[in-house]
């Protein structure tokens, strides 16, 4: 199972450039998955989650083109290959 | 993205360090503080509610508390003036899992009396110390699990703890500003904090004086008088003797006497500065002047500063850590509005100009003498000596009768005799750092006059 990220500008710096990052694993939900993302790019995490795990008010993650705000947060399962974008929202800055 | 201007500061400059909504701007002078360089904006984009520069130790280390709107809230550090700043994978200011709370904002950094030691007072209400110079930084229990908290309510600006003054003599005794829950004190290092808002009245409370909740926007200190502290409240000017145990009403001849920012002079433990805002209705200074009002006799009278400052269609606001003072002699002191301006006085206070303008709305404003202040010499002009001197004659002249107040006011208490029957606080017999000797030196002037 692939698991491809796409990556804000303002956090790249945390993934050595990178816009794109493919992951190989098998996640079962968007919290697996991200876990995943941090294992390879640490810096990542503290700016998408707070400090207690919820992902950040003006952040948005998709998978594919939902939003999990409406799929079930971070518990939302994930099924095959995948992509999940990491957006800053339109409410924030 | 818009490119960082780098300024270069030497030993003997002025630095102004300002955070805005969108960033952080350091401006340098000379010690003449008439013209200053411009660098930044740092952090493009995020909001820095929190800018010092700790030199303790022979170090000189820069903190920034920056938040992104999107990416949350981040301390920032500096070892060389701002060039470069680290910028650490791991939040280094987090609340522990079982705090069940996330840090929202750094609203303040203050360097505490040990080698070292660091404070933040940060959104949601809680101190953070550090040990190791920003390193790595933990909660201080003692505050976090105080009973109060639950019931501690936020301000417009958000439920934070916005001041840190730790005791320049007491070992163990730090103060803390809430909004709102007010102002208490640790005299143990942490373990344990009093609520001390004794006089200070809740507007906003059916109760006026409520234990705790009061909306306290600043508290000041001086390190050669430990006892007196001054606060600026939400409605309410005040002085205490007593290291906060009582507070006192002081505003005497202020056009309102509600306002955010409030900054102790460097050198004179009866000088504040202040900038009066019209009501928490209607947030901009009175009448659409700017002025900053200063008391040299510790809030028995306020006088208007207005040379260079707009006195019509200046509707401003300048918020609680929107004002600051250099440690030169005379000292300079500094301010930053919510319309991007920041203003500068070389002369204590005499005479304004604006240091810089078209910034985003101004969130804090520090200065600082980069090396050892005493060592600097400040060119005088002749006409700056005109405009120094204090004419506190002409200080009683102009006070203004009454301060606008709330309406609802059935329980404040009368102040005029109160305040002019304080008694002189008892001068620290400890020096504090070098402040305590620069202070003797330098303003025995002011002390004569007393």
């Amino acid at each position: 199972m692939r698991v491809v990220f796409f990556i804000p500008g303002f956090l790249r710096q945390w993934t050595e450039g990178k816009s794109r990052v493919e992951l190989e694993g098998r996640p079962a939900t968007v919290a697996d998955a991200l876990t995943l993302l941090w294992e390879r790019h640490p810096g990542v995490r503290d700016r998408v989650v707070t400090e207690q795990g919820s992902v950040r008010p003006h952040v948005n993650v998709f998978v594919g083109p939902e939003s999990i705000r409406f799929t079930g947060g971070l518990a939302t399962p994930l099924e095959g290959d995948c992509e999940v974008s990491i957006v800053p929202a339109v409410s924030g800055g | 993205m818009v490119a960082t201007r780098q300024i270069t500061p030497r030993d003997g400059d002025v630095m102004i360090l300002v955070g805005t909504t969108k960033g952080a701007f350091l401006l340098r002078s000379n010690a003449a503080r008439k013209r200053f360089e411009l660098g930044g904006p740092h952090f493009a984009g995020q909001s820095i509610y929190s800018l010092t520069l700790d030199q303790r130790g022979g170090n000189r280390r820069l903190y920034a508390g920056g938040s992104s709107d999107h990416f949350g809230p981040v301390l920032y550090t500096s070892d060389d003036l701002g060039k470069s700043w680290s910028d650490r994978e791991r939040m280094a200011v987090r609340f522990p899992d079982d705090a069940g709370a996330a840090l929202a904002r750094i609203w303040q950094i203050v360097p505490g009396r040990e080698p070292g030691k660091v404070y933040c007072g940060v959104e949601p209400a809680a101190l953070f110390e550090s040990n190791d110079s920003g390193e790595s930084w933990s909660l201080v229990r003692g505050l976090w699990d105080h009973p109060h908290r639950p019931q501690w309510q936020p301000g417009g600006g958000g439920l934070c703890l916005h001041t840190v003054i730790p005791d320049a003599v007491h070992p163990g005794r730090v103060f803390v500003a809430i909004s709102t829950g007010g102002v208490y004190r640790t005299d143990d290092g942490g373990a344990t904090w009093q609520v001390r808002n004794v006089g200070v009245r809740a507007e906003f409370m059916p109760d006026k004086h409520p234990e705790f909740g009061q909306c306290v926007h600043k508290i000041v200190q001086h390190p050669t008088f430990p006892e007196r502290l001054f606060l600026q409240n939400h409605w309410g000017l005040y002085r205490s003797e007593d290291a906060a145990d009582s507070w006192q009403d002081i505003a005497n001849g202020v056009p309102s006497d509600f306002g955010f920012a409030m900054t102790m002079h460097p050198h004179d433990p009866e000088t504040v500065y202040i900038v009066p805002i019209e009501s928490d209705g209607f947030r901009c200074t009175p009448e659409g002047k700017l002025r900053v009002y200063r008391t040299c006799d510790a809030g028995l009278s306020w006088e208007p500063l207005t040379r260079g400052l707009p006195q019509e269609n200046a509707l401003e606001t300048v918020l609680r850590d929107g004002m600051g003072a250099d440690d030169l002699n005379p000292a300079g002191i500094y301010f930053g509005t919510r319309s991007g301006k920041v203003y500068g006085s070389p002369d204590g206070g005499a005479s304004w100009s604006v240091i810089a303008d078209g910034l985003p709305p101004v969130l804090c404003v520090k200065a600082v003498v980069i090396g050892d202040p005493l060592k600097v010499r400040v060119p005088r002009p002749a006409a700056r000596a005109k405009a120094k001197a204090p004419a506190k004659g002409r200080v009683k002249a102009k006070a203004v009768a009454k301060p606008k107040r709330a309406k609802a006011k059935s329980s404040a208490k009368p102040k005029s005799a109160k305040a002019k029957s304080s008694p002189k606080p008892k001068r620290a017999k400890a020096k504090p750092r070098a402040t305590a000797s620069r202070a003797k030196r330098k303003s025995a002037g002011a002390k004569k006059k007393r």
